[in-house]
């Protein structure tokens, strides 16, 4: 019975291409198969996308003591039905002197490569939608086009604010691109594959009988999320590092000269890299589908990965209706200063936990490595400033 | 179907290469040129070397792009302006061509048949950068510490 709820979406796929299985051709059922996948990926997220989109509001809302949206259906939950009817019947407008095609094209690109991204992750058991190999280095891969997709909205706009903000968001996301991705290197270390479902089942199983055995439960794994997730942010243009964006300084950034279902493309892509970063984030430090403890083993394995995406989620909405935004200057320092150094760190007290037998022992030298590590950096870069006499500077 | 794959990503490729080479526009030209980077990174894929495809696309289409685009971006006041025609690259690219040729009619490999070979795993290239190549990987790790460190060293702001 708890086999079949968890099989459930396996088993219509299957069930969907048996009749053609008996008929055609082998690569007709390869293709099919690969149509079955993208669209149901396609539908949950869009789905999952207009959702969180009326959530963020509500909770913002919440967050600031109002209502938000409430007027469109029970709860304003149609909220999205009415934005996305809305968008589609808006004029697209393009600047006379804009570049036409890189203008069409930038959102279409950056919309398929936070798409491509969501193909490697294992929403539950045998529910890899593509798997490959170098899963983790297909996503990054996909993910590093991003910043050309910017840029060819930055530049084909030919609009100083388009082009400012696309070398902000550029600069932020080449400068966190390099965290995100140390940070997972301790795990396909520890796990020796960079296959997404290969580190799920690492994860599997329980340590004393009631700890799961998710990576975020090592002192490096637990440092390495977290230097993950705050790169998350980064990589997702997400306040406190919204940058790129800013109605009193560059109004939408690269988005400036975009209008109607343009933006709306835009928009949509923001919230699919999000659920990827936050999709990859739980595969590989989460526990991917594995429930967090064995007598809840009966739930299907979908939804626990879908809980804790929303868990997620909620997180990314409640750092944004709580933290102020940071300047350009502090986001580059702390990615270069900070953030590498203590990636690099995890690396080493994850080989550390390793070779000293990924026990007890194991557990209390990472933690020993990390936290000098953490204490030099806090001192060597503190900026407070001194007691000292006033001293003035003017203008000559 | 490889065939008809194959036909179509080569011509996707060459018609991005023929419009980096022939675009008035540097910027054009320049976004062209990663077209036929991801065309290249599908033959990769369709030959089964996945881990190069997908090192491709993560050095040549996520930083040498943007790299290319940003020095065309902070160099060239006239980005827009047409370029004309350049003799030289002709030569240059003939050059590289009959290179390629005279290698490629050298090589004995192309009348064998294809051996039959392991798949090329990301684990297997892994173990032997790790143990046969492990020094060639740690010469270039060097070297390019050295270049990041040269580049900062180059753009730091002089002290008074």
């Amino acid at each position: 019975m708890t086999d079949s709820f968890d099989q459930i979406f396996v088993r219509i796929k299957q069930w969907l291409l048996t009749p053609l299985a008996s008929h055609a051709p082998a690569w007709l059922v390869q293709i099919a198969s690969s149509l079955i996948n993208i669209f149901a990926l396609l539908g949950v997220f869009l789905t999952l996308f207009a959702l969180v989109s009326v959530l963020e509001r509500k909770i913002l809302a919440r967050i600031q003591n109002r209502y938000g949206p409430n007027r469109v259906g029970p709860f304003g939950l149609f909220q999205p039905i009415a934005d996305g009817i809305k968008m589609l019947i808006k004029e697209d407008i393009v600047p006379a002197r804009a570049d036409n095609i890189v203008h069409f094209l930038a959102p279409i690109l950056i919309a398929a490569a936070a798409i491509l991204a969501l193909g490697v992750i294992p929403y539950g058991r045998n529910m890899t939608p593509f798997t490959i190999d170098g899963g983790i280095l297909f996503f990054f891969a996909v993910g590093s086009t991003t910043e050309l997709a910017v840029f060819m909205a930055g530049w084909g706009s030919n609009n100083k604010f388009s082009m400012l903000g696309a070398m902000r968001a550029i600069a932020q996301m080449i400068s966190y691109e390099l965290p995100l991705i140390v940070t997972v290197l301790p795990v396909v270390m520890i796990v020796g594959a960079l296959n997404p479902d290969t580190i799920v089942a690492a994860q599997g199983g329980y340590a004393l009988g009631f700890v799961p055995r998710w990576f975020v439960f090592t002192p490096w794994g637990a440092v390495a999320f977290t230097l993950f997730f705050v790169s998350g942010l980064v990589e997702s243009n997400r306040t406190p590092f919204d940058v790129p964006e800013g109605e009193s300084e560059i109004v939408a950034g690269h988005m400036t000269e975009y209008s109607g279902f343009k933006y709306a493309t835009f928009f949509m892509a923001e919230y699919i890299g999000m659920f990827a970063i936050s999709g990859l984030g739980i595969t590989v430090f989460l526990g991917g589908w594995h429930a967090p403890l064995s007598i809840l083993e009966f739930i299907p394995s979908y939804a626990w990965f879908f809980a804790k995406l929303s868990i997620l989620i909620f997180v990314y909405i409640w750092v944004r209706g709580t933290l102020p935004r940071t300047r350009v200057d502090q986001i580059m320092n702390f990615a270069w200063k900070f953030m590498l150094p203590m990636a690099f760190t995890c690396v080493i007290a994850s080989a550390v936990w390793h070779y000293a037998g990924r026990g007890l022992r194991g557990w209390l030298w990472s933690f020993v490595v990390i936290a000098t590590v953490y204490t030099a950096l806090s001192i060597a870069l503190d900026t407070r400033r001194k007691f000292a006499s006033r001293t003035y500077r003017f203008a000559e | 179907m490889n065939s008809v794959a194959f036909a179509a990503i080569a011509v996707l490729t060459l018609a991005g290469a023929v419009a980096a080479a022939t675009l008035p526009k540097l910027m054009h030209a320049a976004l062209s040129l990663v077209i036929a980077f991801v065309g290249l990174a599908a033959f990769f894929f369709l030959l089964g070397a996945e881990f190069v495809g997908l090192v491709l696309i993560f050095v040549y289409v996520g930083a040498v792009a943007v790299l290319i685009v940003f020095t065309i971006l902070l160099t060239r006041r006239d980005v827009a302006t047409d370029r004309g025609f350049n003799w030289s690259g002709v030569a240059v690219a003939i050059a590289v061509l009959a290179g390629l040729v005279w290698a490629i009619s050298k090589t004995q490999s192309l009348a064998v048949a294809a051996p039959q070979i392991e798949p090329l795993t990301v684990k297997r290239i892994g173990e032997l950068l790790m143990t046969s190549y492990v020094w060639p990987l740690q010469c270039v790790g060097v070297l390019l510490t050295a270049a990041l460190i040269g580049a900062l060293v180059l753009v730091m702001e002089e002290k008074q």
